[in-house]
């Protein structure tokens, strides 16, 4: 009487052979499917990338006068020299990444695609934009070369000093 | 004139090669229509039986037919125009220049295929804005609104990746402006940003992967749901028409007869 009922509930949590098999097939089916996703979010990801340099050179500080105001368009960045020193601000729109320009008549700078605007400084006055314009780090190359890291940003009103 | 043609179609149709395509026969019983339906590939997806009202393309004010005769079109001029346009930097533009100022009917293939891809754009919202103010996705065709606005989708995004592939500077902010949006997805929007573009900026890579996109992935997609949208329209009972609607008080008869006549 009682062996019955201990073969019976016992026969109820054990895996038979045929379950034990389709839930180790489904199992590797499954891990085979994570891992193909895996293969193609690789395989789609480019592991080199034929962008331009994130680093540029300027040239040197006296092509900048003090009060001026530079666009590189090609490089997406502002070289601006004040009479505190030299500084750069990305010129990309913090909003949705249009090229902003700056209006020298007006004194700020402004976006073309959705109207926000910024001081000089890279603060931001007006607009959609949720952020003020990241100031870049700038150094001094051996050479005397004004150099800017487009990947690299600096808390604000860090001059540089020439 | 036309009875001649009866009497060649008639005859074409004993021949030993209609015979062979058209294994059905051309019967005007039930069970010879009702063949000629199940034995095409291409219709044998459908009802053998639905009534004329159901699929009449009228139900739709023409916008469903209007729309898919658009993506008719845009895959044909599309097809030619890749004929001439290489997705790569230095060739995507000039091929377009090319194809407005030197290719023979350049001009008129590019511009019937941006003209018809603005109409698309159109009469897909038409057709849904008549679709949802006549009550016509509701039960039974609740699953077909949701394959239609997978479709709205499909035509918006083929309408985003094409906007690069002439890569002027108005594809060009336009597609860092829309990549930027997709950029804004929580956890996930820089990495789908990265993978859309193939890179951080549009570039040589986003131009090739738009272009596939647009003309491969898309499309196929596309087609997909077009074929599950036309199939459901008849599985759902027929295009919805609205019992109130004129014709249907006023010639209930009529309206039955046709019904029959099929």
């Amino acid at each position: 009487m009682t062996t019955a009922t201990t073969t019976i509930s016992e026969a109820d949590q054990e895996l038979s052979r045929r379950r034990f098999f389709s839930q180790l097939g489904l199992g590797s089916l499954g891990v085979a499917a994570v891992g193909t996703l895996a293969f193609y979010y690789r395989y789609l990801s480019p592991n080199v990338l034929f962008e331009a340099s994130p680093i540029v050179n300027a040239g040197i500080a006296e092509n900048y006068p003090v009060d001026s105001v530079t666009l590189d368009a090609t490089s997406g960045i502002y070289l601006i020299r004040v009479q505190e020193g030299f500084f750069s601000l990305k010129a990309v729109c913090t909003h949705l990444g249009c090229l902003t320009a700056w209006k020298p008549e007006l004194g700020v700078i402004a976006c073309p695609c959705h109207g926000s605007r910024f001081s000089r400084e890279g603060q931001k006055l007006a607009g959609p934009a949720p952020k003020s314009l990241p100031w870049l780090k700038t150094w001094l190359s051996d050479d005397a070369n004004l150099m800017v890291d487009r990947s690299a940003e600096i808390p604000a009103l860090q001059f540089l000093r020439i | 004139m036309a009875n001649g043609i009866d009497t060649l179609i008639g005859k074409a149709e004993k021949t030993r090669v209609w015979r062979s395509i058209f294994r059905s026969g051309a019967g005007q019983s039930t069970l010879h229509r009702a063949l000629a339906i199940q034995q095409n590939v291409f219709l044998h997806l459908f009802p053998t039986k639905v009534r004329r009202r159901m699929i009449s393309l009228g139900a739709t004010w023409y916008l469903g037919i209007l729309t898919l005769g658009t993506f008719l079109l845009l895959l044909i001029t599309g097809v030619l125009l890749m004929l001439y346009y290489h997705p790569s930097v230095p060739q995507a533009y000039a091929d377009v220049k090319d194809l407005k100022y030197a290719v023979t009917s350049g001009l008129f293939l590019r511009n019937l295929h941006r003209w018809s891809a603005h109409a698309m754009v159109f009469l897909a919202f038409a057709h849904m804005f008549r679709v949802f103010y006549r009550g016509a996705y509701r039960p039974p065709r609740e699953f077909n609104w949701v394959v239609g606005v997978v479709l709205l989708l499909f035509t918006l995004l083929l309408s985003y990746t094409g906007y690069l592939l002439p890569w002027d500077q108005l594809a060009f902010w336009a597609i860092t402006v829309g990549s930027n949006i997709s950029a804004a997805v929580p956890v996930v929007g820089n990495k789908f940003h990265f993978l859309l573009l193939g890179g951080n900026q549009v570039n040589a890579n986003a131009l090739l992967r738009f272009y596939v996109l647009h003309c491969a992935i898309l499309p196929l997609t596309a087609v997909l749901f077009l074929v599950v949208h036309f199939w459901r329209i008849r599985k759902d009972g027929g295009l919805y028409v609205r019992k109130s609607e004129p014709h249907d008080q006023d010639e209930p008869k009529a309206a039955s007869g046709a019904g029959e006549k099929q």
